[in-house]
């Protein structure tokens, strides 16, 4: 069994009924690879929680069908099932961090599984190290006094211990400064590396994940824009042509010289090659 | 001739120390700085380096633990003055949650006109005038809470401009926004500062966002560590790696071009700008 994500003309409906009603999400359709990452591109209220708070059952489908793992998200006796293949790391994770102390935090999972107690420890400890914390010298710290950076790093590794199958990461940048940023990559690129666990990254940024995603889908208003490898959406002018201040640097030039008709004589791959071909064009135009 | 201490901020050899139980940080070091009325500054700097210290100093909610803090001449230490500063210097904070109060936009944005004692005909003349600013006319009658986070930061800074404030401090506003919403709120700023002459004080940790600044000032650990306009800044890429920076492509692009004796103009904000520009020389 390849598709590790499957969903079938999924909609979501809040509050029905209710003056307050809200359809979250419309008729969605897609189907993930085992070892494949997402990327989940959308706006604000554009229904990514929503998506993923259905994937690991939180939330049951008004319409359609959701299978993870082969597990039907809506049989209720299945969940404690699910909860294990999918772990999912909530936006600001690091406001509900209760513990006293970074073990104990990162273990509350594991121990709540019934692991025994040198279970759990191996897996603190490999957890902290995969989010790039140095167990030995922080397992005693007070998770308070730290920065909201390394706090959201400690719950990342909360979910890691319970070593699911899928991992779900809502907007894991937001908020971080650049080098926070780049550190959050890191963990992420080295999850990919393992190559058989698949995972989710949710952004409101299209250039944090473009760099990373094997498949990208856009949600726009709880609907699929889009869905496709990154590939296909670096070919579909039409999404680009809305999204283009959304892509990184380089691929903002090459597009822009697409929508200008201009045709680029080199492979464009990073932006010291878009700086070149800029050059290149200057001074063709002017030798004419 | 320079301007008159009236029409300006002025920080004089700052520091800012927290003194905690055990132990004191020093959050800002020796800052000396001069803001005129009229200029938007951009304040980039990572996190823990001082932005939100810097900020609090500003609108007196910090005291300075040596040097002084002047607003327009008053002191931000003087409780007499204290009142009056906060009229000329209003602030929007990173998440609009925390602001917001009132079940109806119009009462939101009303709450601050209305506590200075303005005339209702006033304070009605105030509210429209704030939500032109901000685009957000059609929400008048919506309660703020079920907003968008875009839309609800708009009312956030709506219900600052309605204070006619001379300066406008932000700290991270767009930092929980999409990047539709982010680039529209940045456009209002411009529009605000262009049309209005508000002064725009921008505090942010991402490069990006302050591309419309007049004046760049980036601190690390406490200290203004350069200054200059955008263009000035991100040109010394060494410098700003040193510190775990790294500048926006925009500027290698157009550093790379200058290089080869192209000067690129300085309106230039965005990469499509950019290139539309390079095949029309
Ligand atoms: N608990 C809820 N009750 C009612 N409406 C909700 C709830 N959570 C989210 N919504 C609405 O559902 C839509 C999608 O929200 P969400 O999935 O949180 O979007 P995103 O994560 O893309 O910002 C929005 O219109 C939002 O207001
Ligand atoms: N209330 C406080 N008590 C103690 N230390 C603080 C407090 N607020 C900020 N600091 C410290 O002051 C320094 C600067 O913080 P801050 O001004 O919040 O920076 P920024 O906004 O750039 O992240 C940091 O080292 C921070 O830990
Ligand atoms: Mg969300
Ligand atoms: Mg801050």
């Amino acid at each position: 069994m390849s598709n590790i994500i499957d969903i079938k003309d999924l909609s979501y409906v809040y509050l029905p009924g209710t003056p307050y009603e809200q359809q979250a999400l419309k008729d969605i359709n897609m189907v993930l690879n085992q070892g494949e990452l997402l990327g989940l591109f959308g706006g604000n209220g554009s229904g990514k929680s929503t998506l993923a708070k259905l994937l690991n059952g939180l939330l049951y489908p008004s319409r359609g069908k959701v299978r993870v793992c082969g597990i039907d998200t809506s049989i209720k006796e299945l969940r404690n099932e699910l909860w294990k293949k999918v772990g999912l790391v909530f936006q600001y994770p690091e406001q509900q961090i209760f513990e006293a102390n970074i073990y104990d935090e990162v273990a509350y999972g594991p121990r709540n599984l019934g692991l025994k107690e040198a279970e759990v420890k191996s897996r603190v400890y490999q957890a902290l190290e995969k989010v790039g914390l140095l167990p030995e010298t922080l397992v005693n710290l007070s998770p308070v006094k730290l920065s909201g950076g390394v706090r959201r790093r400690i719950a990342i590794a909360g979910v890691l211990a319970l070593e699911p199958e899928i991992l779900i990461l809502d907007e894991p940048m937001a908020g971080l400064d650049p080098l926070g940023q780049e550190l959050m990559l890191d963990i992420i690129k080295k999850r990919q590396e393992m190559g058989t666990q698949s995972t989710i990254i949710i952004s409101h940024n299209l250039k944090d994940i473009i760099a990373l995603a094997d498949k990208i889908a856009i949600l726009e208003k709880g609907s699929l824009l889009f869905y496709g490898e990154v590939a296909e959406l670096l070919e579909n002018i039409d999404i680009l042509s809305r999204f283009h201040l959304e892509l990184p640097d380089y691929l903002q030039v090459v597009y822009a010289l697409k929508a200008r008709g201009k045709r680029t004589n080199r492979d464009i791959s990073n932006l010291d090659e878009a700086g070149l071909e800029l050059i290149q064009i200057i001074s063709s135009q002017k030798g004419n | 001739m320079s301007g008159r201490a009236e029409n300006m901020i002025q920080l004089i050899d700052v520091s800012k120390e927290y003194k905690m139980a055990d132990s004191c940080r020093v959050a800002l070091q020796h800052i000396n700085l001069t803001i005129s009325e009229g200029e938007y500054i951009g304040i980039l700097g990572l996190n823990q380096s001082g932005k939100s210290t810097l900020a609090r100093l500003l609108n007196g909610l910090l005291k300075p633990t040596t040097g002084q803090v002047l607003i327009n001449g008053m002191a931000t230490d003087s409780p007499q003055e204290i009142r009056q500063i906060r009229q000329l210097l209003g602030m929007v904070f990173q998440n609009p949650d925390n602001q917001l109060i009132c079940p109806v936009v119009e009462e939101e944005i009303a709450f601050g006109p209305e506590n200075l004692g303005l005339p209702p005909e006033e304070v009605n003349k105030r509210v429209d005038w704030a939500l032109e600013l901000v685009g957000m006319q059609e929400m008048r009658y919506h309660a703020p809470h079920l907003l968008s986070g875009g839309q609800k930061q708009k009312v956030a800074l709506a219900s600052v401009l309605a204070m006619q404030p001379r300066y406008l401090v932000l700290d991270e506003p767009t930092s929980m926004l999409d990047p539709l919403s982010r680039r529209e709120i940045l456009e209002h700023l411009c529009r605000i500062n262009q049309e209005n002459h508000i002064t725009i004080i921008l505090i942010s940790h991402h490069p990006e966002d302050l591309l419309d600044a007049k004046r760049l000032i980036l601190l690390h650990e406490g200290s203004i560590y350069m200054q200059g306009t955008p263009k000035e800044v991100f040109k010394d890429m060494e410098k700003l790696k040193a510190i775990g920076l790294k500048r926006p492509g925009l500027y290698q692009l157009i550093q790379q071009v200058e290089e080869e004796g192209y000067r690129i103009d300085d309106n230039i904000k965005t990469i499509p700008q950019l290139v539309e520009m390079i095949c029309r020389i």
